[in-house]
């Protein structure tokens, strides 16, 4: 039976799954990635979880592979960079169960740190890659890329982009066609990557990679697309839409199988026009390859490589037109913030004014760099508030200025992130004897992809409850002395044992443990308001850069945002002049 | 000849309600028989950021993305979002829709400086075709300030050709029970409000 839904890119993958009759799926939460494995949830057939990082979640599905499941690791472009390990094993190893491995990469960054392609981990590993440029072709291409795992013993990437991830389309849903599992079979010359068996892996894994050549110019997926005129267009991704509507009348060569290249079909195109355009988002991965075979094409120096593609910046790109310029004025920006309750606020309020060294992490809490608290230094990657503040420590110990050598150093570190990749990080720095102190904002959730569990929340992807994982048992059961665990709405408590922590000389760790206001609205407390013949307009309270408090410019006082305010009481407790009230039940 | 596809901007602030209305919207374009694309920016965005979605629909939709000066109409929940992104406006045949309601941003709240006031000047140049409508006050009038998009939705859907049928039953299938009602009052009230 089939159906039409409308989907995003995200859900068609989940769809593709459960339609290919996956079994086991696993993830950790980034941005654009997140809603595959949520999607994926929602079909009993398929086991699914949240891992405690991406590493762990690559081998939970080559494991499930390897008992012959039929199974989808999902991921945001540098989560992959932590699973890189055994991927680039698993391609030595291949599947026994198809093996389909979903990375979603973030042009432009809208939500992460870097714009990686990673087109080039297939290039790198040797492993094919799919490149879907709408919601039904992560449908199809998911499917397909379960057939191609299993009958070409190999992991197949499906690179998604934000804009096919994030972007919604028609699909023709279809029914699941139930695969059983094959059952584990004890094979070590194939499982076990011993050098001696890893020598013929290798070779092995070149000719599955020559015969996924033959396949990639049959394929359907990969097709020359008639034009009217004497210029081609080779695109993959949601590249090609947009190639496909700012040039109707150009040839194409729709690569939905980007790696390995098509040759033979690139230069059936190349035989029927005189100029070639090559559309791809980020790195010129595609260009590079049709160059080498000698075939004269234009790339990056028309098409950006830098931030994402688009119908206009295409338009540029070949005919060099751009749209009208449009004055709007000054328009003052309006870049996310910390919300309206936040819990990590007044934990950076305090550290703002004790001034440490602070090392910073991945999350909804990296705002805090943002002013009026700016309370951050640096942010790299997950789990690097810890490992970095260990590094600047040392690295200040030995330096002869007291000022440097007297400085704190203080880790910021998300609960999620904690057991993502904070625990070697902590353990390292006990081992290593470093007197920073990290504070563990402990909101019991993982918030900025919108609220996904993790192992300290006590409940699974799938709904179950499970051990509650408690950080401040865990810091304890990795030598740190000094753990503390605080409510961060009680400020006044918080600033003293973040003082105190900070003073130490051995490692020390400050759980600040409340719910995130978003994920739990039970503790919402009636809002505040300001008594302006209290306030004598001192913006201290302004200072918490809460968007619920705002400061007149013409009576020079301060007032809350009735509707935005959710009671935390932070400003009241700040408030010199206790100008700052809970109002009265009605 | 393909039918042109229709091209509609949503802009607003995180929490508005934005990615709603756009997925009630193409909803009711996929019923109606449409090849339909919808792209967002969501993640960062919904901390009280800046937040827009691309709505498309017609016989055949290539991009998700609709192109500057491309827009048929633009539907922002917030008076400085309205400006933003009128880049986006075709702006001889476009029409811009907009609630005048104001949120401030983090430089306005933090005091480093006052939302503009010359906002209505601007759009006059701008956005010649346009509709100012009070949705968030309405949605508040009637009783749920978070059915200002629906009120929105019901203003679009004056300029567009669906089935009146077809926008309810979308909203009785996208939101809980006790809350249809509701929104249908807001969803009329919007049409309403945007009649001539």
């Amino acid at each position: 039976m089939s159906e039409k839904k409308f989907l995003s890119g995200d859900e068609a993958v989940a769809q593709g799954a459960w339609e290919a009759g996956c079994h086991v799926a696993a993830s950790y939460p980034g941005t654009p990635a997140t809603e595959i494995l949520e999607a994926v949830a929602t079909y009993p057939e398929i086991y699914c979880e949240w891992s405690v990082n991406e590493k762990v979640a690559y081998e939970v599905v080559l494991g499930a592979s390897m008992g012959g499941a039929r199974a989808l690791y999902a991921s945001k472009h540098v989560g992959l960079n932590v699973a890189a390990d055994p991927f680039f094993s698993s391609a030595y190893i291949g599947s026994h169960g198809g093996l389909v491995v979903v990375t979603a990469d973030d042009p432009s960054m809208h939500s992460s740190q870097n714009e990686q392609d990673n087109r080039y981990y297939g290039i790198a590993a040797k492993v094919p890659v799919l490149s879907p440029s709408d919601s039904q072709e992560c449908k199809d291409f998911t499917k397909l890329a379960f057939e191609i795992s299993e009958r070409f013993n190999i992991p197949v990437i499906v690179r998604l982009t934000t804009r096919t991830s994030h972007a919604n389309g028609v699909v023709t849903c279809e029914d699941r066609v139930e695969v059983p599992v094959k059952g584990y079979e004890k094979k070590i010359a194939k499982n076990l990557i011993l050098p001696m068996f890893a020598r013929k892996l290798h070779a092995s894994l070149e000719e599955r990679m020559l015969a996924l050549k033959e396949f990639s110019e049959t394929t359907d997926i990969n097709r020359v697309e008639k034009g009217e005129e004497g210029v081609g267009v080779i695109a993959d991704g949601v590249a090609y839409t947009y190639a496909k509507e700012v040039y109707p009348s150009a040839w194409f060569l729709k690569l939905g199988m980007m790696h390995p290249l098509p040759e033979k079909l690139v230069r059936e195109l190349a035989s029927k026009v005189e100029k070639i355009y090559i559309v791809e988002e980020n790195d010129p991965v595609i260009e590079q390859a049709v160059k080498a075979m000698g075939i004269a094409c234009i790339g990056k120096e028309v098409v950006p490589r830098v931030l994402e593609l688009n119908p206009d910046r295409l338009r540029k790109a070949f005919f060099d037109e751009e749209p009208v310029k449009i004055d709007t004025g000054d328009v003052p920006a309006r870049p996310p913030a910390l919300c309206p309750g936040c819990t990590h606020r007044p934990v950076f309020h305090i550290l703002s004014q004790l001034n440490p060294v602070i090392t910073g992490d991945i999350g909804c809490y990296t705002l805090g760099a943002l002013p009026p608290l700016n309370a951050m230094d640096t942010c790299v990657d997950m789990g690097a508030s810890i490992t970095v503040a260990h590094g600047i420590r040392k690295a200040l110990d030995q330096i002869e200025d007291e000022k440097q050598k007297q400085k704190k150093i203080v880790a910021v570190i998300g609960d999620s992130t904690f057991y993502h990749s904070g625990l070697t990080g902590l353990a390292n720095a006990v081992y290593n004897s470093s007197p920073i102190t990290v504070v563990i904002m402990d909101n019991r959730i993982t918030a900025m992809t919108g609220h996904q569990q993790h192992p300290g929340t006590g409940k699974t992807l799938m709904g179950e409850e499970t051990t509650e994982i408690d950080a401040a048992e865990v810091a304890r059961a990795l030598g740190v002395k000094h753990v503390w665990v605080v409510d961060p709405n009680n400020y006044k408590e918080t600033k003293e044992v973040l003082k105190e922590a900070i003073s130490l000389d051995e490692p020390s760790v400050v759980v600040a443990k409340r719910a995130c206001p978003l994920y739990d609205r039970s503790e919402w407390q009636r809002p505040y308001w300001i008594n302006t013949d209290e306030c004598n307009g001192c913006k201290i309270c302004v200072g918490l850069g809460c968007p619920a408090i705002s400061f007149d410019a013409e009576t020079e006082k301060a007032k809350v945002t009735e509707v935005l305010c959710t009671g935390c009481s932070i400003c009241a407790q700040i408030c010199p002049k206790g100008a700052i009230h809970a109002s009265e039940n009605d | 000849m393909p039918q042109k596809t229709t091209n509609i901007f949503v802009a607003g602030v995180g929490g508005q309600g934005i990615i709603k209305f756009s997925n009630l919207l193409c909803e009711v374009a996929m019923r109606a028989g449409l090849d339909v694309k919808k792209s967002e920016i969501h993640g960062m965005a919904q901390r009280g950021g800046s937040v827009t979605t691309h709505v498309r629909f017609g016989e055949k939709v290539y991009s998700p993305l609709i192109p500057q000066g491309g827009a048929d109409f633009i539907c922002s929940m917030e008076h400085l979002e309205a400006v933003r992104h009128i880049a986006f406006l075709n702006r001889e045949q476009g029409r811009l829709i907009y609630d005048p309601y104001e949120i401030a941003p983090p430089e306005v709240y933090t005091a480093q400086r006052s939302y503009p006031k010359d906002i209505e000047e601007r759009l006059e140049k701008l956005a010649p075709n346009r509709i100012a409508l009070p949705a968030f006050e309405a949605a508040l009038k009637i009783g749920n300030s978070r059915a200002q998009n629906v009120v929105m939705l019901g203003a679009l859907s004056s300029f567009l050709d669906f089935e009146q049928s077809l926008y309810e039953d979308v909203i009785r299938a996208g939101f809980k029970p006790k809350y249809v009602d509701i929104n249908i009052k807001a969803f009329n009230l919007g049409k309403e409000l945007a009649s001539p």
